[in-house]
């Protein structure tokens, strides 16, 4: 299972960005091989449309969960159609901290 | 981070004014954002010093080689926003109308048509004596100013991302601009003016700002030109549940500050009082 | 005669100048006054309520046949403003990213889509005077297709006779589309730092797309040294002055014209329209 964290910058230890699309990074946990790699967010800048540019990257990658504390409706809407499930994290600590939460199955999915 | 813009519907109804004397106001740590990229005025009253510069790129627009060209005129066909030019043999862009949406490369049977990006304006990052600033200048006629706010915005945040306030003087309208402003920010100011057209565009903007889900107060500017239409105001206010947190008096001292380029508050004149009254009120509210 | 009164700083007295100026000529010929502020459209507060015509603006937005796509994600590929994600079972369409290019259709390779009407706007057009029309677009709210509602209210006013087009403050592509194919501006500004600044930059924008201009300052205090010798320098010419009075401000602020109340000023506004017109047969 992929696990998507939004975060500010593109390591483990740097802070989680709670504006999904908006969020400048995403680091993403394959709890399959234990890898974790991050991918910048190109659609962050973007004028409008943030959210599903963003989810339509995610889809591609073949993400299976998000964690993340603020995600608009459209980008909620996108994800969903991608079958990507949403799991709310209202912590604003590094990524790692939200990746623990979530593999210890604790969050609630949105 | 707390985002703050303010914004207005109807231009001229002082969001620069207000937005300088905040800066003045607030004690706490701050990022500013200009937002109005048409026509930025809170570098005017702030005198930042450029720290740094770069040009902002819009969407990437088509271009014609006019040598791989032949003419055959299907993209003045399928081009939606008139930015095809022709003579009726050579064939051009007019890059002031292309949108970039590339619908004429996808077309062009003889692959002369490339994307190419192009230089929409100008950012700057600069410090003033409240905390650094962020302001733009979008080439003159140029589209994309959706864009340059998200990116001046973006650019506020990563440069200062510890700061407790980020202070957006927002452009005028309810359009691109204004969606792009209010996007993402927590709370807005709107500030209007005692006239049919300022609580017009007031019921306008405030209903834009809700489906954005942005915190609302609203701010009465020049409140004493016409008391009547001050109350009805007020009164709409109360049936949306806006709180007005403060009036501001027509006061000539705001234009003499302007002129002097400083913030109206450092003044002691009754509309510096009522900004300061105004902040320490959204203060209470905010943190 | 068709005018574009504009400014680069908002609130500076473009629709007082506008209003005004349609009615002042409207005593002696046909006019059609267009409110191409769409975000924020407010001459039809100046004129008596009575019978109009709406119609709607539309933009073309794809319809997707789920019958017939097949998921191939061409079209979210081809997007380039984020409108259409293709998910594991549905193609999701975002109407308010939608610029309205057609380019999913024909990037789409199985025939999926076809293209439907969006509302995005309307235009009221009324005859709140006699030898007056006014043509009012209004943008949707929460839509960001200002240029396609702003072409609409102009093609609606027609050709014909003198047109007085109010735009949008700003420099950017709704003040483009507004002084496209127009033939004089008035930019107004006020005697301010930011009133001159902001003159500067709209000046730049009618200059680029080659259209005479002249200045009014509005709300002058009589300190206008700085906004008459950038005009000396740039020769443009200023066309009025009209002083910062409380009386002005108070007939504007209910939703008066001063030139309905008070002949001189409609003197005033004919003879600058006569100006305006002397100086695009001069130039």
């Amino acid at each position: 299972m992929k696990i998507c964290i939004p975060s500010s910058g593109p390591e483990p230890g740097d802070l989680i960005d709670d504006r999904f699309g908006r969020a400048p990074y995403f680091i993403i946990h394959d709890t399959n091989n234990e890898k974790t790699e991050s991918h910048r967010n190109d659609a962050a800048g973007g004028a409008g449309g943030v959210g599903p540019k963003a989810a339509q990257f995610l889809i591609r990658l073949g993400v299976d969960m998000v964690v993340t504390g603020r995600v608009g409706g459209n980008a909620l809407e996108a994800l969903k159609a991608g079958g990507i499930k949403v799991y709310l994290y209202e912590g604003r600590g590094p990524v790692r901290e939200a990746l623990k939460a979530a593999l210890s199955g604790g969050l609630k999915e949105q | 981070m707390i985002r703050l813009a303010v914004v207005s519907g109807k231009g001229g109804t002082g969001k620069t004014v207000v937005t300088g004397g905040i800066a003045h106001c607030c004690t706490r740590s701050m990022v500013l954002v200009d937002c109005d990229v048409d026509a930025s005025n809170l570098e005017l009253i702030l005198s930042p010093h450029i720290i740094d510069r770069w040009d902002f790129y819009g969407m990437d627009v088509a271009i014609i080689d006019p040598d791989v060209c032949s003419s055959c005129g299907i993209c003045s066909g399928v081009c939606r926003f008139g930015a095809i030019a022709t003579n009726g043999e050579v064939f051009s862009v007019r890059t002031s109308k292309c949108e970039g949406c590339r619908v004429c490369k996808l077309t062009c049977p003889a692959g002369a048509i490339t994307m190419q990006p192009r230089v929409c304006g100008e950012i700057f990052y600069s410090g003033t004596r409240y905390g650094n600033l962020v302001h733009a200048r979008l080439a003159p006629g140029a589209s994309n100013s959706g864009l340059l706010v998200a990116e001046v915005k973006k650019t506020a945040f990563k440069r200062n991302p510890d700061c407790d306030l980020m202070l957006i003087d927002g452009p005028p309208g309810t359009g691109c601009p204004l969606i792009s402003t209010v996007s993402g920010t927590d709370v807005v100011i709107a500030v209007t003016e005692p006239s049919r057209s300022g609580l017009h565009d007031l019921e306008r903007l405030v209903r834009v700002c809700r489906t954005l889900r942005a915190g609302i107060y609203a701010v009465i500017n020049k409140w004493d030109l016409n008391p009547d239409i001050s109350d009805m105001i007020r009164q709409y206010c109360r049936r949306e549940e806006i709180p007005v947190v403060g009036t501001i008096p027509y006061d000539e001292c705001v234009m003499a500050a302007v002129r002097n380029g400083q913030p109206v508050t450092m003044s002691g004149s009754p509309a510096a009082q009522a900004i300061h009254a105004i902040w320490d009120d959204i203060s209470m509210r905010l943190w | 005669m068709k005018i574009v009164v504009a400014s680069g700083k908002g609130g500076t007295g473009k629709s007082m100048v506008a209003g005004n100026l349609a009615f002042a000529l409207s005593s002696g010929t046909p006019v059609t006054l267009v409110d191409c502020d769409v975000e924020e459209p407010d001459l039809h507060l100046f004129f008596p309520e009575g019978p109009c015509a709406n119609t709607p603006v539309h933009i073309k937005v794809p319809h997707i046949n789920p019958d017939v796509c097949t998921l191939c994600g061409e079209c979210g590929d081809f997007c380039a403003f984020g409108a259409l994600l293709v998910g594991k079972d549905r193609v999701l369409f975002f109407p308010e990213q939608c610029h309205s290019c057609g380019g999913c259709m024909i990037a789409c390779p199985a025939g999926a889509i076809e293209e439907a009407d969006m509302p995005v706007g309307t235009i009221t057009v009324s005859h709140p005077e006699k030898n007056l029309t006014l043509v009012t677009g209004t943008l949707n709210e929460g839509a960001i297709q200002s240029v396609a509602v702003i072409r609409a209210a102009k093609m609606m006013a027609g050709n014909t006779g003198w047109i007085i087009y109010d735009a949008s403050p700003g420099t950017s592509c709704p003040v483009v589309e507004t002084l496209e194919g127009t033939e004089f501006c008035i930019l107004v500004t006020e005697s301010t730092p930011f009133g001159l600044h902001d003159l500067a930059l709209a000046l730049d924008v009618t200059m680029q797309m080659g259209i005479p201009s002249g200045v009014v300052i509005n709300r002058s205090d009589g300190r206008d040294e700085k906004a008459q010798q950038f005009c000396r320098e740039h020769k443009i010419p200023v066309l009025a002055t009209i002083p910062f009075d409380r009386r002005i401000a108070e007939v504007q602020g209910s939703g008066t014209l001063i030139a309905r109340i008070d002949p001189s000023w409609k003197d005033r506004f004919s003879a600058l329209a006569k100006d305006c017109l002397a100086l695009w047969e001069g130039s």
